[in-house]
């Protein structure tokens, strides 16, 4: 039983993943921007001993459009900075990864690099970082530094487009190989608080990372210690093969969005080729498969609340992720079934909130583990830990005494 | 009534205030320690917690400088995380306005006071050289006057930002369908010469709209910047005179700028050493400042000022008798030039060690002194509170020698003779930082162009 236990992480974002969502919350309307929220949401996540829960982000309004807001009154607008909102959650909790969002495009590696290390520093060793890049022409002109094209969603495959997420995602690499070269760039034993010599430490365990690069150079090292984990978790969410790619090459999670069992195996398939094309050193991807799950008592209950969103939202919902409403126990069917298919395990992401995550923590959970899928507590130690990848050493640590 | 005092704490940074060799210090990176200094200042009623910010670790003579505490958490995400383990304590972080963006930073700043409850503060600064920048895509060198240029509409743009959501945007009606009131919330734009940008921000308006804004900085750009744009200012006049003279130059700035002298407080950065009698006081505050200037760290301030590499020369020996070098590149990169006239430092320097037969790491202890209040614990509840009824200051931020455990004695010993005279609050009586301090709303941005 022990081998193959699932992973399994909830992704939170404002009042849930259904446009309607906040219009059937049981939290106000306004409890996004309250830490109280936040930390109510990574207790009840933790309870249930939940791997990690991630936190969405982005540096422009929610919108339904590429390009800039919809000018729709009737949706959740506004959001908390995701890293802020991890670091108030850290000290609240004990046992679960916390993973918030941020933009590769417009935040500079540096600041992410120390943001995120000391988040594994408050929270001992807890800390994942989801690097996005930022496609959209609004998050631009909140920076003034770049120009980015409205893209057209239709004509993807167009050569400009194509040219310009190949950039953006090269660039995402940059930022992601630097900021693992940041968090290296202390070697754990660095400091040394020798009173015979008055030295705090010893500046020959700091290291230059002396990055250069096509949209960036950085020269270091961290401001920052090295923390808990050596390297925070890295997780990416990846829909094709470019971004598949960034993840084989930077990441050590991969959430994907199949949309049947058929499609998991397959995309775990691709996944795995494209580790090998790109030449992945260390353990492979952890891979979890994106769900929005809308849960409920019984089949018929789940569909009237489905029917009711729906409603409210004036059209059937439609995700990159696939969607499934049902008890508690058919999902639990549907997670064997793609389990089975090779994933490692999943990313819920609730389509109310609370009101969806109590439903995972209190019935799917329980269910899992009267199937021996899930484990009954947290083994203690870190998120990589946790999720059977090992502390790396520091590169220049090996480099030193090679 | 008196004066009401205002007090913060700051976390101790990357220089050689801390001494680390006692074996009573702590960690400078472990969350607990942070934990212990706020819940400490927040026992004691303070207004904030103040913490520096460092984006390169300082050099000196091309190498990384290893004899001071090094390595610390990044300012906003300890912040966030302080917020969720303190109820009332302001949450104060020094951050720079060079090598970041306003849209961003704004944005940090209006979630952690929503996440504190109104309780953000931050310290705007600049940074000097192209050192620093060599970490970051901005990267560069900023003229000094450019720096305060852009400082202070980097600051007009957070404002900005700041006003974008109108009081009551949300108004969550779940019957009726309306999440927000107005269709484009956030809507802003900024056409300036720093920044040229246009959107709408994320973040609803904060509980204290505006973060306290605070600026540390004595130069006449600095004051400037200060009185046009910041809620509190920071100094270090060591003497009663030379705050008084501080004080009565800055706060009569403010009426140009159709500014109260109470909406901008200045509180100096002071360090207090506690003993149970005057003379033991003394003698532990001789004590630290041995600590704190080793025979190698007083070789190295000295270079800082010499700008030459002193390593050869002996730390109880004479200053160097050849000048300081004022041509060539700095010795020391990462931390701001503290000496505007080197040469005439440096004959000050020789004069009053040839007075009093100093030797150099004697002389550094007597020029870089920075004990401010020494003394019982009456004693120093006195002088302080003198200071602040003479108009010298409005408050200090304290600047304990020891991680963590050097607010303690203060909190345990100074604070309730503070209370006792009626000068400093027995317990909160507003929730924001802006309520502590005794600043009004924050005032609305003046609109571009319109100043």
């Amino acid at each position: 039983m022990t081998e193959k236990t699932l992973h399994l992480a909830v992704a939170l974002d404002g009042l849930g993943w259904h446009p309607a969502a906040w219009r059937r919350s049981r939290a106000g309307a306004s409890a996004p921007l309250t830490a109280r929220y936040w930390a109510a949401l990574a207790g009840e996540a933790e309870k249930a001993t939940l791997d990690l829960l991630t936190i969405e982000d982005s540096l422009d309004l929610q919108s339904s459009r590429p390009d800039g807001p919809d000018g729709r009154a009737d949706e959740l607008r506004g959001r908390l900075d995701a890293v802020q909102i991890a670091a108030g959650v850290a000290p609240l909790t004990r046992h679960i990864g916390l993973v918030p969002t941020t933009s590769t495009t417009h935040t500079e590696p540096f600041h992410v690099s120390t943001a995120v290390a000391t988040l594994d520093h408050i929270s001992g060793g807890r800390a994942g970082w989801r690097p996005r890049v930022s496609a959209r022409r609004a998050e631009a002109g909140h920076f003034g530094r770049r120009e980015i094209p409205v893209l057209d969603p239709t004509r993807l495959d167009e050569p400009e487009t194509v040219r310009l997420v190949g950039d953006l995602f090269a660039e995402a690499g940059d930022a992601v190989d630097v900021v693992r070269r940041l968090w290296d760039s202390w070697q754990d034993d660095a400091e040394i608080r020798d009173v015979a010599t008055g030295r705090f430490v010893d500046r020959d365990r700091l290291h230059y990372v002396d990055f250069t690069g096509r949209w960036f150079s950085v020269k270091g090292p961290s401001i920052v210690p090295r923390s808990p984990q050596g390297q925070p978790v890295v997780a990416v969410l990846a829909h094709s093969s470019v971004p598949y790619a960034f993840a084989a090459r930077h990441a050590d999670v991969v959430f994907v969005t199949p949309t049947d069992p058929g499609h998991a195996a397959a995309v775990v398939a691709e996944v795995r080729a494209v580790e090998e094309t790109v030449g992945r050193g260390g353990p492979p991807l952890r891979v979890l498969a994106d769900l929005v799950v809308l849960l409920d008592e019984t089949p018929t209950l789940a569909r009237k609340r489905r029917n009711r969103l729906d409603d409210l939202h004036g059209a059937p919902f439609t995700s990159d992720a696939a969607l499934f409403s049902g008890t508690p126990g058919q999902l639990v069917d549907l997670l064997v079934e793609w389990h089975r298919a090779g994933v490692d395990g999943f990313r819920l992401r609730p389509a109310v909130l609370p009101d969806d995550l109590t439903a995972i923590t209190r019935a799917l959970v329980p269910a899992l583990r009267a199937r021996g899928l899930f484990r009954a507590g947290y083994p203690g130690g870190t998120l990589r830990g946790l999720l059977g990848l090992t502390r790396p050493a520091s590169r220049y640590a090996v480099a030193a005494t090679a | 009534m008196p004066k009401q005092i205002i007090l913060a704490a700051h976390f101790p940074g990357v220089n050689n205030t801390t001494v680390w060799s006692d074996p009573d210090s702590g960690s400078q990176i472990d969350f607990s320690s942070f934990v212990h200094l706020a819940r400490t200042a927040e026992r004691g009623t303070f207004d904030f917690i103040f913490l520096a910010e460092g984006l390169r670790l300082r050099e000196q003579r091309g190498r990384i400088h290893d004899l001071d505490v090094v390595g610390r958490p990044d300012t906003l995400t300890l912040l966030a995380a302080l917020a969720a383990v303190t109820t009332h304590l302001g949450l104060a972080g020094t951050l720079n306005t060079t090598f970041r963006e306003p849209y961003e930073l704004a944005r940090q700043l209006a979630s952690l006071d929503h996440l504190s409850g109104g309780r953000a503060a931050w310290n705007v600064v600049t940074t000097s050289d192209a050192f620093t920048g060599e970490n970051f895509r901005r990267g560069g060198y900023l003229d000094r006057s450019l720096r305060y240029e852009r400082a202070a509409e980097f600051v007009r743009t957070a404002r900005t930002l700041w006003e974008s959501w109108p009081a009551g945007a949300i108004v969550g009606d779940q019957d009726g369908g309306r999440y927000v009131a107005d269709a484009d919330p956030g809507a802003f734009a900024h056409h300036g010469d720093q920044f040229d940008i246009a959107g709408h921000f994320t973040v609803p308006r904060s509980p204290q709209v505006h973060p306290v804004i605070l600026q540390a900085g004595d130069s006449p750009d600095g004051r400037e910047f200060a009185v046009s744009s910041a809620d509190a200012i920071f100094s270090r006049h060591g003497t009663l005179e030379a705050g008084q003279e501080f004080y009565r130059d800055v706060k009569s700035r403010l009426a140009r700028f159709g500014r109260h002298p109470d909406e901008l407080k200045i509180i100096p950065g002071v360090t207090v050493v506690l003993g149970d009698t005057d003379a033991e006081a003394q003698e532990r505050a001789h004590h630290i400042r041995r600590q704190q200037v080793s025979p190698q760290t007083a070789i190295l301030l000295v270079e800082q000022l010499w700008n030459r590499d002193l390593s050869g020369y002996d730390p109880d020996g004479p200053l160097p008798a050849e000048d300081p070098d004022v041509t060539a590149d700095t010795i020391s990169r990462g931390r701001a030039g503290m000496y505007p006239d080197p040469v005439a430092t440096a004959r000050q320097w020789r004069t009053l060690a040839e007075e009093k037969g100093l030797g150099m790491r004697d002389l550094v202890i007597e020029v870089t002194g920075r004990q401010s209040f020494v003394g019982t614990a009456r004693q120093v509840a006195e002088r302080m509170d003198h200071f602040v009824q003479s108009d010298a200051a409005d408050g200090f931020i304290l600047v304990p020698h020891l991680t963590p455990g050097g607010l303690d004695e203060f909190v345990d010993q100074v604070v309730p003779l503070l209370q006792e005279r009626g000068v400093f609050r027995a317990e909160y009586t507003g929730t924001t930082l802006r309520d502590h301090l005794g600043l009004g709303p924050a005032r609305p941005v003046t609109p571009v162009g319109a100043a």
